[in-house]
């Protein structure tokens, strides 16, 4: 099956800019993915979802979403797309049932159906009972939940969503999360961007790192992380009366290991992505020392980032 | 699955729905407000006042009557397209949910420039009774060319909305007060409202200054309609209406769609 997002080549430059936004970036999607462009501020990310979404005309490159070619036939291309943009722009006309409503009719669907599905996404999105209220009165997670709510009235195959939880409270976050993560099981393709590690970690099943308007990295998040040679390995929490890390020092690459708290504990950690659990606490054991805690070391995206770039994502 | 009715036609005419909603349900009174405040003050002060007091000829009225009707089509339009484009584009983004809609983004432009002709008709007939009521003579509509009048009135906001949408995406926000002051007071007294144009041969180099001003062509062609007064050419009044729509309309269009995609 073609991927149902597929960038090749995508360039742009806004008229007198120095560089450009977009510097020949190319990815594809594959159906019922979720997707992320991770990056700093003024990566081209936006930029790359304008391009998708019929907002931005590229300089050179092509964008095909669908089997939908969004440069030459953007009609059909709005047809199968559903954008969250960066910045809420609910209608404030009007109220948040009729956002849904209207939305609705601009895509065909009956006075009757518009309005049955318009009920059932304020359910599905907590927001029963306030479909009447002005938009100008929702809370700011509120309208973020509206606007995907409004995105879903017609049935979009490609949600995009640019930088979706930024700014919001912890709470609406993790609803958002979760709502995200029903709509991937129901199959629909959601790419997103963010800036946001523990966001592309948990939602994403393929990143692509994003720097000066091009791909630096592409891989699932596990993956991702293996791109850092020294971020993988075990961390053990032993009670022992003498330091325990000369007995594990054979195995994996390298290893460290110091007192931790002043109760006879040490904490070891052993480098290296092939050393069994099982072989490090039986080593540990064997010299004497009681186990208290186990954990996987893994590099975080933001470590990956910051080992590709050498800067912060901030 | 997708919608199957989801054609350009009928996402055109939701937004216009949508507006029309808005404009009819939601906001009427401060449509109404918007729309006929300036017109009745124009009405009674020039119409009714200044005659009472002597500052002018008893039969002014008649001559106003037609240029406030071409006022309140004209700008009704104008400023029900310029405003809420230059909101929209740049403070609420609420313009980006309707350029996601299945249709063209040119198509969205047009829709815009519709429903403010539209607002500008209904604005026009309401004021229609006030005039009666405000002016000495009344409204007589004994003389009236039913067909010059029906064009008038549908062409004429086009054309002020085509100016509308000129400005509303030529304009940044931030110099919106400053344009609307600077654009909008000449457009008011240069448009032949308060005045014949055939009388302004004495004063010859502002009659030609005139005729670059769109109104001129709604004035004119209101007066030439509604009264047995000397007015300009029946069909140079068709030509600048036409034209100018057009002329106005293309570059607003194509303005719609620069702001619309990047």
């Amino acid at each position: 099956m073609p991927p149902i997002i597929d960038v090749v080549d995508l360039r742009k430059r806004y008229p007198g800019a120095k560089s450009e936004a977009v510097a020949g970036v190319s990815f594809s999607v594959e159906e019922g993915e979720v997707f992320g462009l991770l990056g700093p501020n003024g990566a081209g990310k936006t930029t790359t979802i304008g391009s998708m979404t019929t907002r931005v005309k590229p300089t050179s490159g092509r964008v095909v979403v669908d089997g939908v070619d969004v440069v030459a036939d953007p009609v059909a291309a709005k047809r199968v797309i559903a954008v969250v943009p960066q910045r809420p722009n609910l209608d404030r006309s009007l109220s948040a049932l009729e956002n849904l409503t209207f939305h609705g009719a601009y895509f065909g669907y009956s006075r009757r159906e518009r309005k049955r599905r318009a009920e059932e996404m304020l359910a599905q999105f907590g927001l029963e009972g306030r479909g009447g209220d002005r938009v100008d009165n929702y809370s700011g997670g509120m309208a973020q939940r509206l606007i995907i709510a409004r995105a879903l009235m017609h049935d979009p195959r490609v949600l995009f969503l640019d930088e979706p939880t930024t700014g919001l409270d912890p709470q609406s976050r993790l609803f958002l999360w979760d709502q995200m993560e029903a709509l991937k099981a129901r199959g629909v393709t959601l790419l997103l961007t963010t800036h946001d590690m523990a966001e592309a970690d948990r939602l994403c099943d393929r990143i692509a790192i994003v720097d000066h308007g091009k791909v630096i990295a592409s891989d699932t998040p596990r993956g991702l992380r293996h791109v850092l040679p020294e971020a993988e390995g075990l961390e053990l929490r032993l009670a022992a009366a003498v330091d325990p890390g000369e007995a594990l020092s054979g195995l994996g690459t390298s290893h460290t290991s110091e007192p931790a708290g002043d109760d006879g504990e040490w904490k070891v950690r052993i480098y290296g992505s092939d050393v069994a659990p099982s072989t490090a606490i039986a080593a540990a054991e064997q010299a004497g020392a009681r186990l208290v805690d186990f954990t996987r070391i893994e590099g975080t995206l933001e470590d990956v980032f910051v080992h590709l770039t050498g800067r912060d994502l901030r | 699955m997708n919608a199957p009715t989801a054609t350009p036609m009928r996402a055109f005419l939701a937004l216009c729905e949508r507006d029309f909603w808005v404009a009819f349900r939601r906001q009427l009174g401060g449509f109404l407000a918007q729309t006929l405040l300036q017109p009745v003050f124009y009405l009674f002060i020039f119409g009714r006042v200044l005659p009472e007091i002597g500052a002018a000829g008893r039969s002014y009225g008649t001559q106003l009557l037609p240029g406030v009707i071409a006022l309140t089509l004209f700008f009704t339009a104008l400023q029900n397209t310029a405003l809420p484009l230059v909101i929209e584009f740049s403070f609420t983004k609420e313009i980006e949910d309707r350029l996601l809609a299945p249709l063209p983004a040119w198509a969205v432009g047009v829709q815009k420039l519709v429903v403010a002709a539209v607002r500008g008709i209904v604005g026009a007939i309401i004021i229609l009774p006030f005039a009666a009521i405000i002016l000495p003579g009344g409204v007589q509509f004994s003389d009236i060319s039913w067909l010059g009048f029906v064009a008038v009135l549908l062409i004429g906001p086009l054309a002020g909305a085509a100016v509308g949408l000129v400005l509303g995406t030529a304009v940044e926000a931030r110099q919106i007060n400053v344009v609307f002051a600077v654009v909008l007071t000449p457009l008011l007294f240069t448009g032949a409202t308060f005045y014949p144009w055939a009388e302004l041969d004495s004063l010859r180099w502002f009659q030609i200054i005139t005729l670059i001003n769109p109104l001129t062509y709604v004035s004119e062609g209101l007066r030439a309609a509604l009264t047995a007064s000397p007015h300009l050419g029946t069909g140079w009044i068709a030509l600048g209406l036409v034209g100018w729509t057009i002329v106005f309309g293309f570059i607003g269009v194509r303005g719609f769609e620069k702001r619309a995609i990047d």
